[in-house]
Formats: C-alpha cells, structure tokens, sequence
C-alpha cells in the first residue's frame, strides 16, 4: 500500500504530502484527506495507467476510492481477474 | 447639482517578472531558479504560504494567485467591502496556451483531467475568487499586449457605475518560461501616498521593473 500512496500523491501533486501521513482507512474524499471530483478523475487515471485497469462502472467509484485500502482490495482484486 | 465621480486609487501593485518578486516597486524576493514551476514554488515557500491547492495549478493560475496573495498581504482589509463589491480583471497575450499544449500531449495517452480544467484563462480569476470569496463583476481579455488605457476604462467604469467598489486588475501572462504579471489593487476614494488610477500611472509601474 505504501507504493500506491506514493502514486497517489505523484498523479495529485500532493506536494506537502508524505505516504505515512495517509492512513490506510483514511476517508480520500472530503473529511479525509479533502480530494475533489477532479482528484477522483485523476485516480480513474492513475488506475489505467498504473494498472490498466477501467473502471467501467461510474457507480462503482465512492466504494472504489473510499482509501487507500478499498483502492488496493480493488486493484488486487482486478489484477488477478486479468491474469 | 451633478456629482463628480469620486477619485479612484492604486492602493497597492505587485510585479512577478524575470526571477523577481516586486510589491509597490521595490523587490521583496529573487531567484534564479530558470524553470518557472520551480521558482513559482520557491516563492510560495519563501513566503510561507499554506495553501495546498497552489501545486494543483496551472503555471498560469499559479502566476496570478500568488502575484494577488503578496498584492493584498498587508495592503488590502477585505472586511470594508461586501464579496460582490470585489471584482477582478485581468488580460494576457497567451490566453491558456501555455497549459492547452500540455493538455494535447497528455490527449495522445490518457487525457489529464487536472490539466483539463485550466485550459481556459479565466480560471486564474476563479482561483483568486475561490481563495479570497470575491463575488464581484470579473472579465479576463486576450491582448497582444499590455493595454493600460483599457484596463483604466474598463475598471473605472465598473466602480464609477458602483458595480465594484474595489478590483484586483492587471496583466498575467506566462509562456514556457516566460513570464510577467502586473497586478493592481484598485480602490475609490484614498489619498495620498496612494496613486491614481490613470494611463499613465499604470503604465509606469507596468514598466517600472525594467528600471
């Protein structure tokens, strides 16, 4: 998880951001960490060209991007369905 | 009796060009730093700015939000106008061309929606707006060059008509790494020392930093 906190503050440009300042079940979006919908975007980015996984259903983003860890569960999941 | 339009001020300028910082002409702050993110950010820290959003900007948007924050630092008291008497008006010779290239490299790949949304000039005011809670009249023109006599008009107009009370007004351009914002903080009524709002006043602190 620590690699994808580091990819994360790189594809957000969270210059005053350490990887051990984000919690693994800190909320990203709003009380947590503060992202905005452009941030959210820019995750669905990072996942395609990190990963190259889609993510194919809009809905699925709120769950998807809830932390650090729902993002990773995700990828993990993801990445063994591509192999 | 007709009532003459009360007299308005230049109450504060700021000038980002060539490595240096100047607030009312005189320097408050160099760096040879050559690339312009580089020495953009430099400056925010000298200046212990604390606002995250700054390394989200645009070089562009970056410019003009950290030439308005040193403008108004020490010079302007918000609390004497309500957020829709505060308006800002700004012009540049490039409009976004600068981060709409950046944008069309990263389209070629997977298109960056953080760039995305700074393809239009007009953001920088909405950055500037956003920190400040200015609600007032706002324009951004795309100019060959630098039209003092214009922004006096334009702005004179907008506080004359009591649209604005107060505005943030000048020039922010930026390409690669050229770079020059001249901002004004522009006020009805005042006195000496401050200067007033005319063509020439303009154009002599718009040319100032050349010496």
């Amino acid at each position: 998880m620590s690699d994808l906190k580091t990819q994360i503050i790189a594809q957000l440009n969270l210059q005053d951001v350490k990887p051990e300042d984000i919690a693994d079940d800190q909320p990203l979006f709003v009380e947590g960490l503060g992202l905005d919908s452009i941030d959210a975007l820019e995750l669905i980015v990072l996942l395609q060209q990190q990963y190259k996984i889609k993510l194919s259903n809009a809905e699925e983003g709120p769950k998807v991007f809830r932390s650090v860890r729902t993002m990773a569960e995700y990828i993990t999941a993801h990445q063994s369905r591509n192999v | 009796m007709k009532l003459l339009p009360e007299d308005i001020y230049i109450t504060a300028s700021c000038i980002i060009s060539h490595h240096v910082v100047y607030k009312n002409e005189h320097a408050i702050f160099e760096n040879k730093e050559p690339d312009v993110t580089a020495f953009l950010v430099a400056a925010y820290h000298h200046f212990q700015l604390q606002y995250p959003k700054f390394y989200k900007m645009d070089n562009l948007s970056k410019l003009g939000w950290l030439a308005t924050e040193l403008l108004l630092k020490d010079s302007f008291h918000a609390g004497k106008y309500q957020p829709e008497a505060i308006g800002v008006v700004l012009a540049n010779a490039s409009s976004s061309l600068d981060t709409d290239i950046k944008y069309y490299e990263t389209a070629k790949d997977i298109a960056s929606p953080a760039l995305f949304v700074y393809t239009l000039p007009n953001i920088v005011i909405g950055e500037i707006c956003i920190r400040h809670h200015f609600n007032g009249e706002n324009a951004f023109f795309v100019f060959d060059e630098f039209d003092a006599g214009f922004m006096e008009q334009y702005v004179s107009n907008l506080i004359n008509n009591n649209i604005l009370q107060s505005c943030i007004c000048g020039w922010v351009e930026l390409l690669d790494d050229q770079y020059k914002t001249v901002l004004f903080l522009v006020e009805k009524g005042g006195s000496a020392p401050n200067i007033l709002f005319t063509k020439k006043n303009i154009n002599k602190i718009y040319q100032s930093e050349n010496g």
